[in-house]
């Protein structure tokens, strides 16, 4: 088996592995607890964020573990948006990408919905970069009071201009949220933010730890019934072994990214030239330079994502697509969608920090078959018209 | 079948592919299946009702050098207009 959807989720790395069985000997006890065994795991959590916080850029007290991205995400937007809403003043304005997490929109959308907060979207271009004029406009909206924008996309890699949105909104005193789940760990986390989020388990830590960072001075409130854990910002008894797990990946990760970087890059470069060649009717999205190192998405005409999914899988080979157009109540990937790209038929490709070039070569080498494949099963499956009926191949 | 949105109109499409009811990527595959049923210029026109292909008909076209003309939204789905352009 290949796994290729490390975007998904990144195989726990080996630093990781040997940190969470150590620590789920040293690190079990209560770290808010008076006793030895308390002050051992506080210990251990005060270097696990001592050790983030450095990687990531803010001080060890404006950083909170959380139980996911997508929790540091909601408290970040919750509680950034809420802090600054009032009844005189009125339920405001927040800013975010079209390509943004799910995670980000959701929570921009349970503010519409509950506060009556008025939600700009702020479209992308066709390799999925915000467009940064309409982007400025909508922060420049009076009583803005939270805008969002993600350091990479996490569908098709293309990374986005962060630090001059991030100046913009500075000029503006709007603060900004950046979702740094794409790359954090891969790339340097840029700079400019009042608030962050990102997950440990897409840079090789284990699943259950996100981090949230709240720069001194953002105004922050919290939106779930206080606690006095984590800075007072998350609630319940932090994952002291997952954290330190996360952290040691962190670190590992950080130290190898100057030889796995051009090493992966290199490979989605090889897929995003093979495949246009090899399969018909096939587009690559995304930018092809100015992207994380480890994704890629193309998408095939005349297929569903979720069969080429489960062929891919037949043979070996495990990818994410996020097309659903099959099943009734998932929607297509609004990311593809603001694109204005094809939101059937396609594929995520993204590459764990050990990937082998043979891996990757003979993916290439099973997937013209493979679209071939599906192809006929759908056609077969589509009511034939009179006439002419085969399907156009020229590009 | 003609969408009685476009009755009277010169531009009326040559031809009406009814793909309601139909998941993606059946609309497309039959747009394909057909577009070589009208002369170059005309237009086609598809029904659809799969929320994708809001997304996917504009896309096909960029991807196959096509011309996207319309979308104009029905009481259920979307009426697409496409023109033949080689």
């Amino acid at each position: 088996m290949v796994y290729l959807d490390t975007a998904s989720a990144e195989p726990l790395h080996p630093s990781a592995r040997d940190t969470l069985l150590a620590a789920l000997n040293d690190g079990w006890a209560d770290p808010a607890r008076l006793h030895r065994e308390g002050r051992r795991a506080q210990l251990l959590l005060d270097e696990a964020r001592e050790s983030v916080a450095a990687e990531l850029g803010c001080r060890p007290d404006e950083l909170s573990f959380t139980s996911s991205g997508t929790q540091a995400v909601h408290l970040a937007v919750l509680g950034a948006v809420q802090a600054r809403q009032s009844s005189a003043r009125g339920p405001g304005h927040l800013v975010a990408s079209a390509v943004e997490h799910s995670s980000v929109l959701n929570a921009a959308d349970w503010l519409e919905r509950r506060t009556g907060a008025d939600v700009t979207i702020a479209p992308v271009d066709a390799m999925g970069r915000v467009n940064m004029t309409e982007f400025a406009a909508a922060a420049k909206r009076e009583r803005t009071l939270l805008a969002c924008l993600q350091t990479a996309n996490h569908e098709v890699g293309t990374i986005q201009p962060v630090e001059d949105v991030a100046a913009e909104c500075q000029r503006l005193h709007v603060p900004l949220l950046v979702d740094a789940g794409a790359s954090a760990g891969r790339l340097p986390v840029p700079d400019g933010w009042q608030l962050l989020a990102a997950s440990a388990r897409k840079w090789g830590g284990p699943p259950g730890v996100g981090v949230l960072a709240v720069r001194k001075g953002t105004r922050w409130r919290e939106p779930l019934p206080a606690d006095d854990r984590e800075n007072r910002r998350v609630p319940g008894f932090p994952n002291v072994p997952g954290v330190l797990a996360a952290a040691s990946a962190l670190i590992s990760v950080r130290e190898e990214r100057g030889s796995t970087n051009p090493a992966l890059r290199a490979l989605v470069d090889r897929i995003r030239a093979v495949v246009p060649q090899t399969v018909p009717d096939s587009a690559v999205y995304g930018d092809p330079d100015n992207r994380l190192p480890h994704i890629v998405t193309f998408s095939c005409l005349y297929v569903d994502g979720e069969t080429l999914v489960t062929e891919l899988d037949k043979a070996g080979f495990s990818v994410s697509s996020g097309s659903a157009c099959v099943a009734d109540t998932r929607q297509p990937s609004h990311v593809l969608a603001a694109m204005g790209a094809l939101t059937h038929g396609n594929v995520r490709v993204s590459l764990p920090r050990d990937v082998s070039e043979q891996s990757v070569e003979e993916f290439l080498g099973v997937l013209p078959r493979i679209v071939a494949k599906v192809r006929d099963t759908v056609r077969a499956a589509t009511p034939t018209p009179p006439g002419e009926s085969s399907v156009e191949v020229t590009a | 079948m003609t969408s009685p949105l476009r009755a009277g109109r010169t531009d009326a499409p040559a031809l009406t592919i009814d793909a309601l009811g139909k998941k993606c990527p059946v609309p497309i595959i039959m747009l394909a299946d057909r577009i070589r049923d009208v002369r170059i210029g005309e237009t086609i026109e598809v029904l659809a009702d799969d929320p994708a292909a809001k997304t996917d008909l504009p896309a096909w076209c960029a991807l196959k050098s096509q011309e996207f003309v319309a979308s104009t939204p029905l009481p259920v789905g979307w009426s697409f207009i496409i023109r033949r352009c080689y």
